[in-house]
């Protein structure tokens, strides 16, 4: 049964050798390209490739909710009809991409990665700002992609669990309510800058009327399916102004993707929950233009 | 092959590397990996809360080490990186354990045969499968051998007597307590000083929760199945709750930091 194990090689060195918990870092390091958007030809590639939309989120007392539409367009075409944008990027917070889809989701992965391999080889997670500033560093490795029309830009959101706090330690050990813990939001422009947005926030081509619906809707004593509502709300003025975001599609039964983060953890809302809502708003939409 | 200042045959230095490094493993507390009913449990002896010789390597593969410190550190986190970047370019289902076992395999092979210090280490690799008779363990010694077990593997200074205790006990499927139980029982017969009982007579004190670290691969959970136990829940579980309760937090004793930083094996 005991043999030397044959077949693939061994670790290679640098494997070994290697200091520091960033997974980006070591990519540079070791297999620089695997990373997104490295070494592009000169040229704009702007057009070239579908372009992923309106990201809204929205904070309450217990954490934050995050929602996106589901279109993706080329032009004055529709491309993709059931495209995510929104993802869990750990188990506490949440990331949205719009711009040029391929790249973001590249990038969204990258990012889950990078998080998850901190917490591995550190033993424990980042804090909330240390996510935002690594996230922000990745899109400022970007810039050179972006100047080229392929930009993208994120919308980072979660709560901060306290440093100590180990995700894979038994829940039993947690001390902190999950009630106590604000949700946070951080906006960032193309060039990776970083700014932590109060109450609620919008990116895309949809942001600013999904920006202008929520300030006159949101407002900090909300609960979180009071903001759910909000959040979807949102979306539903962003589609309705702007030709490249999806409203929700009752035909197909396709729904605007709502995450929603609190000290229990990162939660994707079924279809089913999201179409109540949505529902709702239509609902009260259709009695208000009827007068 | 570096210059030596006089001849020793080949086979006199192999000889001379095992001892070496046989010895500086049979001076560590033991671990003990082993399948239970719902996935595989990762026992080990550590004061230390803080220095693990268990961690998580991927969604269903787990790490378990003896041995010198910074050396099995080193490998885990080798085996982190190799994880992550494969998973990251092919898929996450594309991680495999026999992968990581095998790279793990030639490392260590190739340390012991080119450099003068073999890594004074035994590590044991474990996957997770989607049903019991999928999961896999291998353990990998200093020279790269790797043997593929079926049930448990059992490393470090009192692997013999441990083991032992652990096949008498042993059954496929055992509930999470009960493996546990048995897993503690068997770990605390090893490091019983040998005042002439038979080693694994069961007789001995169990080792308080505070001196474990416990981790299983936990088949009800999806995608991330490594969970650490530890604190409340640790103590539950080992039916230990009536013993007065340790403080949280409590920091790992000086001697146990001045021990690990100055790498000798743990």
């Amino acid at each position: 049964m005991a043999e030397r194990g044959a077949g693939s090689s061994g670790l290679p060195p640098g494997y070994l050798r290697a200091a520091g918990s960033s997974f980006v870092d070591f990519l540079g390091q070791e297999a620089a390209h695997l990373l997104p958007a490295r070494g592009l030809p000169a040229g704009s590639g702007a057009g070239l490739a579908p372009h992923a939309t309106t990201i809204v989120a929205a904070s309450f007392p217990g954490g934050v909710v995050m929602g996106g539409d589901r279109r993706a367009t080329m032009g004055n075409l529709i491309a993709s009809r059931d495209i995510d944008k929104v993802f869990a990027a750990d188990e506490y917070s949440v990331v949205g991409i719009a711009g040029t889809a391929g790249i973001a989701g590249e990038l969204v992965r990258l990012f889950q990665v990078e998080l998850e391999h901190y917490e591995k080889i550190e033993g424990t997670t980042l804090s909330l700002d240390g996510k935002a500033n690594r996230l922000a560093a990745m899109i400022r490795g970007n810039l050179g992609a972006a100047m080229q029309g392929l930009a993208v830009v994120p919308l980072f959101a979660g709560v901060d669990v306290r440093p100590d706090h180990d995700p894979v330690t038994d829940e039993d050990s947690v001390q902190t309510p999950a009630e106590s813990l604000p949700g946070r939001i951080f906006g960032y422009d193309v060039t990776g800058g970083l700014y932590e947005e109060r109450g609620y926030h919008a990116v895309g081509s949809g942001s600013l009327f999904a920006k202008g619906s929520l300030k006159k809707i949101w407002n900090q004593r909300m609960g979180q399916d009071e903001v759910v509502h909000a959040v979807v709300e949102a979306l539903y003025d962003a589609a309705d102004e702007d030709s490249a975001t999806g409203g929700p599609d009752m035909v197909r039964g396709l729904m605007p993707s709502i995450f929603v983060v609190t000290g229990a953890g990162t939660e994707r809302m079924d279809d089913e929950a999201v179409t109540t809502v949505a529902s709702r708003v239509i609902t009260q939409r259709q009695e208000g233009s009827r007068s | 092959m570096t210059q030596m200042p006089y001849y020793a045959s080949a086979e006199q230095v192999m000889r001379d590397r095992s001892e070496y490094a046989r010895k500086g493993i049979s001076r560590g507390r033991s671990v003990a990996v082993l399948t239970y009913a719902e996935g595989i449990l990762f026992i080990a002896e550590n004061p230390s809360t803080t220095l693990h010789k268990i961690g998580e390597i991927y969604d269903r593969i787990g790490f378990a080490a003896v041995g010198r410190y910074s050396e099995y550190e080193t490998l885990r986190q080798a085996g982190v990186r190799l994880a992550d970047v494969r998973g990251y370019s092919y898929n996450r289902r594309d991680v495999t354990g026999r992968v990581l076992a095998n790279a793990y395999a030639q490392t260590l092979g190739a340390i012991f045969t080119e450099q003068m210090k073999p890594y004074e280490v035994e590590v044991c690799v474990a996957e997770l499968g989607e049903q019991p008779r999928r999961d896999e363990l291998y353990r990998l010694t200093f020279d790269g051998s790797v043997v593929d077990e079926p049930d448990f593997v059992v490393m470090g200074a009192q692997a013999e007597a441990v083991s032992t205790a652990m096949r008498s006990g042993f059954q496929a499927r055992l509930p999470l307590r009960e493996a546990l139980a048995l897993a503690s029982s068997a770990l605390a017969s090893g490091a019983a000083p040998t005042n002439g009982k038979a080693a694994g007579s069961g007789t001995t004190e169990p080792l308080p929760p505070q001196k474990l670290e416990v981790a299983v691969l936990d088949r009800n959970r999806t995608k991330r199945t490594f969970r650490r136990i530890s604190g409340a829940a640790l103590r539950e579980l080992l039916g230990a709750d009536d013993a007065p309760p340790v403080q949280p937090d409590e920091p790992a004793t000086p001697s146990d930091a001045g021990e690990a930083s100055n790498g000798s094996p743990a």
